[in-house]
Parts: structure tokens; C-alpha cells; sequence
């Protein structure tokens, strides 16, 4: 016992020395030695406390999402949600910081390549050319902030972070545990890296006129593309590949309600997530100082209020009850729909984007359900809404955003301008990032579900995946799990081997003993 | 009369009270149960302890009928139940004596099954 505990110490000696080589280079990549001598300066220091609190928002939010989706699974699969999300968020950190960053924000047309992997080779802290002074040249799309680098890596990381949590939406109840690991690491690594990139990061999408084409600069200020609909395109891809859950369509292939096994916490997890936006769109400014970042919250919250009140009312007008679950889904629309424009719309255009987003979800949610199974709605919610927010940039934008952002058409979307230039140019770069994003997680998930597979067996689908896959109860006291496994088999199969069918036998003769029959 | 319990698994239920309902049984009653027989429990992990949890839940299905009809429901039962794995299940037939309508105050096997449609009205 001494034994194993002194190679494990070996070991975890040995990661941290190999950790430390990277490390050593951090010596030029921080701000460390000036502010040891006093000398950084109080807009640094603002604008990355800044920074810093609004990504502690979005880290947040990845507990909206656990509640959210622990509130809309049935209490046999509550504890699993746990196991995934601090799974999946610690994968994002670790592959985010090897790779992820670097990719998604160095300097490139279709990849950022200079430097950033492991947070090293950062390049000059600051430059100065024609008077306009840039900070981390190297990652140009964030350089007009002043913001220490490390406070810009770790808001972006948890975006990254939320767009894979949108991913597993869909998923929940029947996917196998391993699969999470394997797609985490390619979707934080690669795949959310190149579409952010591309859309919001820097690329050829943002930076507009690629290929000669004359398309305008695609406007995402807070990713309803770059992060809420490359999250739900996987979440579409595993979906199409794993399959509807079981019960969910009868033989006559009629859609069933799965209710979920708790509504305050699906309530729970909607108001944190409202909450983390609040970090989402006004820190995406990466800046306090510019003073953006108090309309940027308003136009964010108003939005919202109005999805909750569309939604609401769309779901009276067709169903004919208050839905809570829709109320959840229309702020959650609202929200995504809002990311896109909030830095580039005057504050009079969110309820409209809000409220429009707000019917999008629940006319979304009652169409995609007579087909496939999307337990939480992330398709609608994060998919469909992020599509309109997309979209709005092309219309909503107003001129004095466009050029203070300095991206996209200058007189700014359809409404203002009479042009369809802006808007050409969101639906042609959200079309290309969906496909982009569809194609390399379709076959991500292609190759696991032959390597691996996608599903847990039928019989572990119904005993739960909190059985099944972790081998305890999430609610162990008063759950009582629906079906067991036949056979007497149990999720660790410990137990014996079935014995003699006597049971069986015994019950033949008692229907053959019954003089009537059927 | 006879009052028919049987214990079965959750995935057999449905099946059973859709069939009972076609041929005119719709009154029973189910209680969530847990038990103990052949099948063993079920073992847990919990932070590095296990604990074997050593009855598994059922469901408990509870219908009185007319001594004629006895078989025919429980075959129904049978053929929706019998996976032909340990953990199937139990059937019980108990006489019964006295049956009352709390509604109306009729007795005997006229209150066992509710009326149809067309019987109400008349």
C-alpha cells in the first residue's frame, strides 16, 4: 500500500516538472515584473479585473447548465450530469490552454499561428505603430484592450467551456460516459477553435472580403454563432448519430413527453445562466474603461424579458397552458439571440430580437420534437435562436456600433443602411461555420460510434445511467430506479448467473390449469 | 370474486393495462413496491465504499375480478410479463367476499369493473 502511494507521488513529481518546462517561459509572457515594481498601470488593472470577473460570470454558468439539465432529466440520470460537466469543463481547460487558445486567437486568415500554445511565446507586451498603440500584437483581434493576456485566455476559455456544455444537450439519458472525453478534446482542441476563429477570433469570416468575394466582415459580437450555434451544430451531429431515447417515439412514431424530474431546478439553472450573460456579452468588450460594457448589460437584459413574455405567450396560444419549460426556453433564446448583436444594436432593437427569439424557441421546440429527441431543446434554444441573433447583426446594426467596433459594413444592417451587404454576409458566415462545425463533429462522432459506440445497452438505458454508468444513485434514499436489469444481472455484473427457470415453469402450469383460456 | 396481485417489473405494466383495457378490465390499481427474491440487489459505489442495496423495486398490480375472468387476466399478465429471466415476478389469487360501490352502495360483482360509456348514460 506505502508502495503504491510512493509511485504515485513519483509520478505526480514528474507531471509537474514536465509542467513546469512551458513554465518556464512565462518569465516574458506576464505583466509580473512590472507589477512587482509598481508599474502596471491602473487601466490594466481595471480592465483585467474586468475581464476577470465577467469570465468568473461565464464559468458560472456551467453550473445553469448542470441544474438546467439535471431539472429535465428523469432522477435515475441526475448524478451523471454532475460527472460530465466538471469532466467536460476540466477537459476544455486543460486542451484550451495545450492548443486552443492559439488556434482560435493568434494572427491567420484560417488558423491563428502565432504562438499562444501552452500560453507561451506571447510575443511583445505592447507596440506602438503611427501613434495607435496595440496590446499583444500577436493576438490581433483582441489587442485594442489593454487587459493582461491571462485574464483574455481565461474569459475565451470559458466560452469555449459554455459552447461544449450546449453540445450534450441533446445527448442526455442514453450516451456512454467515455464518449464526452473523446469529443471534448477534439471539439475544445480543434473544432470550436477554427469556427470561433473564423467568426469572431480574427479569421477570414470577421476580417471580410476573403477569396476576393467582397462579403463585409461578419458581425458576432459575443458568438450567437461563434459559440451557441457551433455548440448546438455537434449537439445536432451526436443527436442525428445516437438516436432518439428509448419510449420517446411509440410504434405509431408519435412523439411522448419525457417529463423531467424537477422544474425548480431547471428554474435554478435558467436564472444562473440569465445571470452568467451578464458576464457573457458586457465582458466581451474586454474592456471597462471604454464605458460600453453598462449598455451592453441592459440591452442584454432587455432582450431576455422579452423572449420570457413571447415565449409565454406562444406557448398559451398553442398549447393553451403556461409552460414553465417554455418560459425557461424563451429567456435562454433571448439570450443567444441577443449575443450576436448586443455590442452592435441601439438598445431599442433588443426587445425585438429578444421577443422574436422568444417564439423562434417554442414554435422551434414543437417542430423538431415530431422527429428527433432534444431533451432540453438546444437545438431551438441555442441553434435556431442563434441563427436569428446572427441574422439580426444584418438588419438591427446601427452605424455608429459598426464603425466603433470596426467590423463589418460601415452604415451599418438593413434597417439603417437600405443594404443587404451586412446581412449577406452573417447568413453566408453562419451558413459556412455550420457546415464547417457539422462536418467535423458528424465525423467525430462517425468514427467513436464505430471505435466505441454512442449508446449504453437498452438495459442500462432504463436502470439509469446514474446506476449504470457511475455505479451509485443521484438521489440514493428516496429514488426508486424504474426497471432493473433482467437476468439479475447488476451494472457492475457481480451477480450470480440466473438459475433454473423455475419461476417460469411454475407459471405455465398455472395457466394451463385455468379451464377457460383466453 | 377474485382479487389478483402480481408483482411485476415497470416495463411490463404498460403493456398489461392496455391489453386489460381492451378486453374490459379497466379498474386496477399499482403500487410501487420493493422486494426481495431470487434476483439478487443491487450494488452500489459510493465514494469509494460499496453497499448492496437488497431489494430491487416492482411494481405491485392489484385487480378484482369475477371468478370467470380470473384466467383470462391472468394470462394477459403472463404474456406481458414473462421475460424469462430471473426477476419476472409473482401472481397471487385471493378470494375476496364483499365488494361495495363507495359511490352508489351497490355490492357484489356488479361494482367490480367500471361501466362503460353507454351504461352510464343509461
Amino acid at each position: 500500500m506505502r508502495r503504491r502511494y510512493a509511485v504515485l507521488l513519483l509520478a505526480s513529481a514528474a507531471l509537474t516538472a514536465m509542467l513546469a518546462v512551458p513554465g518556464a517561459a512565462f518569465a516574458d509572457s506576464t505583466d509580473l515584473d512590472k507589477a512587482i515594481a509598481g508599474k502596471l498601470s491602473e487601466s490594466v488593472g481595471i480592465n483585467s479585473l474586468w475581464v476577470i470577473v465577467a469570465g468568473a460570470l461565464v464559468m458560472f454558468m456551467q453550473a445553469g447548465f448542470a441544474f438546467l439539465e439535471i431539472g429535465f432529466s428523469r432522477a435515475k440520470n441526475a448524478g451523471t450530469v454532475v460527472a460530465k460537466i466538471l469532466m467536460n469543463f476540466s477537459i476544455a481547460a486543460i486542451a484550451w490552454w495545450a492548443c486552443g487558445f492559439a488556434l482560435a486567437f493568434g494572427a491567420g486568415e484560417v488558423i491563428g499561428h502565432s504562438g499562444g500554445f501552452f500560453l507561451t511565446n506571447l510575443g511583445p507586451i505592447s507596440s506602438t505603430v503611427d501613434g495607435l498603440t496595440t496590446f499583444r500584437p500577436d493576438f490581433p483581434v483582441m489587442s485594442l484592450s489593454d487587459a493582461t493576456i491571462e485574464s483574455k485566455f481565461f474569459f475565451q476559455f470559458a466560452f469555449c467551456a459554455v459552447s461544449l456544455a450546449i453540445v450534450w444537450g441533446t445527448t442526455l439519458e442514453r450516451i456512454k460516459f467515455g464518449v464526452y472525453a473523446i469529443y471534448a478534446v477534439v471539439f475544445a482542441g480543434v473544432i470550436y477553435p477554427l469556427g470561433a476563429h473564423w467568426v469572431f477570433g480574427g479569421g477570414f469570416l470577421q476580417a471580410g472580403d476573403w477569396l476576393g468575394t467582397g462579403i463585409v466582415g461578419m458581425q458576432d459580437f459575443a458568438g450567437s454563432t461563434a459559440v451557441h450555434l457551433i455548440g448546438a451544430t455537434g449537439a445536432l451531429a451526436a443527436l442525428l448519430l445516437l438516436g432518439a431515447r428509448r419510449g420517446k417515439y411509440g410504434d405509431d412514431g408519435k412523439p411522448r413527453p419525457i417529463p423531467g424530474h424537477s422544474m425548480p431546478f431547471f428554474g435554478l439553472g435558467v436564472l444562473i445562466l440569465w445571470l452568467g450573460w451578464f458576464g457573457f456579452n458586457p465582458g466581451s468588450t474586454l474592456n471597462a474603461l471604454d464605458g460600453r460594457f453598462p449598455e451592453i448589460l441592459m440591452i442584454t437584459n432587455l432582450a431576455a424579458a422579452a423572449g420570457v413574455l413571447t415565449a409565454i405567450a406562444t406557448a398559451k396560444l398553442k398549447s393553451g397552458s403556461i409552460d414553465i419549460g417554455m418560459a425557461g426556453n424563451g429567456a435562454i433564446a433571448a439570450l443567444v439571440a441577443i449575443t450576436a448583436p448586443s455590442g452592435y444594436v441601439e438598445p431599442w432593437a433588443a426587445p425585438i430580437i429578444g421577443g422574436v427569439a422568444g417564439v423562434i424557441v417554442v414554435l422551434g421546440v414543437y417542430a423538431i420534437d415530431k422527429y428527433i429527441d432534444d431533451p432540453v431543446g438546444a437545438l431551438s434554444a441555442h441553434g435556431l435562436a442563434g441563427i436569428w441573433g446572427t441574422i439580426s447583426c444584418g438588419i438591427f446594426t446601427a452605424p455608429r456600433l459598426a464603425q466603433y467596433n470596426a467590423f463589418g459594413d460601415p452604415n451599418g444592417g438593413l434597417w439603417y443602411s437600405g443594404s443587404f451587404d451586412q446581412l449577406i454576409a452573417q447568413v453566408v458566415g453562419l451558413s459556412i461555420a455550420f457546415a464547417f462545425v457539422f462536418t467535423m463533429s458528424f465525423g467525430t462522432f462517425w468514427v467513436i460510434k464505430r471505435a466505441y459506440g454512442l449508446r449504453v445497452t437498452p438495459e442500462e438505458e432504463d436502470a439509469g445511467l446514474d446506476i449504470s454508468e457511475h455505479g451509485m444513485y443521484g438521489y440514493p434514499e428516496q429514488f426508486i430506479p424504474a426497471p432493473e436489469y433482467p437476468g439479475g444481472g447488476t451494472a457492475l455484473g457481480t451477480a450470480p448467473a440466473a438459475p433454473a427457470p423455475a419461476t417460469a415453469a411454475a407459471a405455465t402450469q398455472m395457466a394451463a390449469d385455468s379451464p377457460s383460456g383466453a | 370474486m377474485k382479487k389478483i396481485e402480481a408483482y411485476i417489473r415497470h416495463e411490463a405494466f404498460e403493456p398489461i393495462r392496455a391489453e386489460l383495457l381492451d378486453r374490459g378490465f379497466p379498474s386496477l390499481s399499482i403500487l410501487e413496491a420493493k422486494g426481495s427474491g431470487r434476483q439478487k440487489g443491487v450494488v452500489e459505489h459510493y465514494r469509494g465504499s460499496t453497499l448492496t442495496v437488497n431489494v430491487r423495486p416492482k411494481l405491485k398490480l392489484e385487480c378484482v375480478v369475477e371468478d370467470k375472468d380470473k384466467s383470462m387476466v391472468v394470462e394477459t399478465i403472463l404474456k406481458h410479463a414473462r421475460t424469462g429471466d430471473v426477476g419476472d415476478g409473482k401472481i397471487f389469487v385471493i378470494p375476496v367476499d364483499e365488494a361495495i360501490r363507495i359511490r352508489t352502495g351497490e355490492e357484489g360483482e356488479e361494482v367490480l369493473q367500471a361501466h362503460s360509456e353507454e351504461e352510464i348514460a343509461a
